[in-house]
């Protein structure tokens, strides 16, 4: 069972952006990827999700052996992926409680209801391990709040959805230390044998906290090392030009 | 406690009067013309919709029981009063604060004369419907006058169904709402068809607000999608006096909406909202007017309308600031979320400033439903048709924070949640 990039090619309009990538994330496991800006990190995470202003000129993603393609955004995060954004979007009038009872809503079969007093014992257990205030169920999604907040929110939304893929896109941008924390015990305590994660982080910083399996480097739309949590450190240390550099050299 | 009140106790007859006024309208109704495309009043608008030739007198309806108790609101009223085809069909008013007067216009055109005539129809129609309001004057007979004596508080909301039923029937509503100096009063009017056949609904309420009273006022609108009605709202608010109005228009085919808030004190203040889902082919013709008459005085309009498939929204607002009415404060907004390529949006925002040192602002906004949000919300397993209600849903949900009763914020909330077929909690 694994989430299984196969050759991935997509463009954003004429512009290749990931140009053969390949990366399994067997479920259980914790994988980062690391990469310069522009190295098409958020890219990767938005075609897997569907966006539609990406097109996808070759490859595969398999989730659980089946092909993500050709399925809707929807139908893909029905199908167990989640995706938690580096930009999360303000939804103004639509509350947290009722966005996420809709998200579980839309994973019944038709014709059966959400549960509500389950669902709100589950969403204030949560909440509460995520120093959440409870006020918080009656604000509109990410409306006015703060970096922080909003990556919070994008955790619980993981904690109640209990995708078996998770991707967390720059979950760390915009976070002080204190923020960074919070958020990395919430991804933490959802480390399972049944769910895989993709950390997706500029920084080595976010990788003290969700300590990873395996670390990928992607440079220029591929993955071009992969390693233990020590490749992460190198990378703190030393940038990326060494890896330039030796990628030249074998050109 | 629940009175149905039987025929002899609502049998009254009509004032001498109020007969001469009545003949008078009919007359004026005749003699007026009808809107032309020349009428700046009816730019855009659909004359077409206009042709009264069809509608007959409404007849009695089949069962009242049935509309009684289809004539569901909030938890708890103050009072409650039922209209079926212009006739008095349920009247509870028990729970009414000592001295409010909550009674069908004919009852209080006879007990309460003085102050009925004082204030029934007393604005001049300016904003294109004179003749409509004619008619509606020379034909009106259901209709209810609230009246709430000077420093009392209503607590619960008074609301007042108006049912039509049967094809092509007329229908007249009026409220006549009438505060005294710093009280404070909720008012719900409901406006239904109890089946799906084309009516014409003629309705004017006027609200009088004196010196510090506030009044909450909602009109909710859900006329058969084919129907024909003209809503014809004016309300003069005092020194010191605060006015919230808003009407949801859930129903209707094509619909006149006239709305005048005239600030006729300092310190007055006038909240004018409207939330209008639009599908099919329906209309809605929204005209308004913000007249600035006392120095210091405040006016805040938001209208939202959502338009799917061919459906089309027409505004035209005007703030008008007197001479002397300096340190006014006017804002006036109008936000129209496009759904469909096939509707369109007609929005004519205008200021008119007389006065010094004055503060207003007024705008349209046109969109359509922003991509990424719609993908945010697909990419956490929400339909995409559903996350389109949601988006027009949380439109309308943010106008609503705007009102003051947590109770009433929740329950129109939910009004308008059930309206765009969405699960409600």
């Amino acid at each position: 069972m694994s989430l299984e990039i196969k050759d991935l090619h997509a463009n954003i309009g004429d512009r290749e952006i990931l140009k053969g990538l390949n990366l399994t994330i067997p479920k259980g496991e914790v994988h980062a990827i690391m990469g310069k800006n522009g190295s098409g990190k958020s890219t990767l995470a938005k075609v897997m999700a569907g966006h539609p202003s990406y097109e996808v000129t070759g490859g595969d993603v398999l989730l659980d052996g089946s092909s993500l393609f050709g399925l809707e955004p929807d139908q893909r995060a029905r199908a167990g992926l989640f995706l938690a954004f580096q930009y999360p979007m303000e939804i103004p009038g639509v509350t947290i409680a009722n966005f996420i009872r809709a998200a579980l809503q839309a994973r019944l079969p038709e014709g059966e209801e959400l549960e509500a007093v389950e669902y709100y014992k589950n969403l204030y257990a949560q909440m509460d391990a995520l120093k959440m205030p409870r006020t918080f169920t009656s604000r509109s999604v990410n409306d006015g709040f703060s970096g922080g907040e909003k990556k919070r929110c994008e955790v619980l939304q993981l904690a109640m959805l209990k995708p078996a893929y998770a991707v967390l896109d720059e979950t760390d941008s915009g976070l002080d230390i204190d923020a960074l924390k919070i958020v990395a015990e919430g991804v933490n305590t959802l480390r399972s044998p049944d769910t895989g994660f993709l950390v997706i982080t500029h920084y080595q910083r976010l990788l003290n906290y969700i300590v990873p399996d395996v670390v990928h480097v992607m440079v220029d739309g591929r993955i071009v090392r992969s390693g233990g949590k020590d490749l992460a450190l190198k990378l703190e240390a030393e940038g990326y030009d060494w890896i330039e550099k030796e990628l030249l050299a074998t050109a | 406690m629940s009175t149905t009140l039987d025929d002899n106790t609502i049998e009254t007859t009509t004032p001498a009067w109020l007969a001469e006024l009545q003949a008078a309208a009919l007359k004026d109704y005749e003699n007026t013309p009808a809107p032309t495309r020349r009428d700046e009043a009816w730019r855009y608008s659909d004359l077409s919709a206009l042709n009264l030739d069809a509608f007959v007198e409404a007849k009695p309806v089949e069962s009242e029981g049935r509309l009684i108790n289809s004539s569901r609101g909030v938890e708890q009223t103050a009072a409650k009063l039922v209209f079926g085809n212009n006739a008095l069909l349920h009247a509870d008013t028990a729970s009414l604060p000592a001295g409010v007067v909550v009674a069908p216009l004919d009852v209080a055109a006879r007990d309460h004369a003085e102050i009925f005539r004082r204030y029934f129809m007393a604005q001049p129609v300016e904003l294109g419907s004179h003749k409509y309001a004619a008619l509606h004057k020379a034909r009106v007979t259901g209709g209810t006058f609230i009246y709430v004596p000077a420093n009392v508080e209503v607590a619960l909301p008074i609301e007042v169904f108006h049912w039509v039923e049967g094809e092509n029937a007329s229908v007249f509503p009026h409220t006549l709402i009438i505060c005294g100096e710093n009280s404070k009063v909720t008012v719900l009017d409901y406006f239904q068809s109890s089946d799906n056949q084309r009516a014409f609904a003629c309705g004017v309420n006027d609200l009088h607000l004196e010196r510090g009273a506030k009044l909450n006022y909602v009109a909710v609108q859900n006329w058969s999608p084919t129907s024909l009605a003209f809503h014809i709202n004016s309300t003069i608010v005092a020194r010191d006096a605060t006015s919230s109005a808003l009407s949801l228009n859930f129903g209707g085919g094509f619909v006149r909406g006239e709305s005048l808030s005239r600030l006729d004190g300092e310190g007055s203040r006038s909240e004018m909202l409207s939330i209008n889902p639009l599908d099919g082919t329906r209309i809605v013709d929204q005209r308004t007017l913000q007249d600035h008459a006392a120095p210091g005085a405040a006016s805040d309009l938001l209208y939202l309308n959502a338009l799917d498939n061919a459906s089309r929204s027409i505004f035209a607002g005007l703030i008008k600031v007197e001479e002397g009415a300096h340190r006014t404060d006017a804002y006036q907004k109008v936000r129209n979320l496009i759904l469909s390529n096939e509707s369109e949006a007609n929005s004519m925002p205008g200021l008119e400033i007389l006065a010094d040192d004055v503060r207003c602002t007024h705008g349209a906004t046109s969109g359509e439903i922003n991509e990424d949000e719609l993908f945010y919300m697909q990419a956490r397993g929400i339909r995409k048709e559903d996350g389109r209600r949601l988006i027009v849903n949380g439109f309308f949900q943010s106008l609503l924070e705007r009102l003051e009763s947590a109770p009433l914020r929740e329950y129109l909330g939910r009004k308008v949640t059930e309206r765009l077929g969405l699960p409600v909690q």
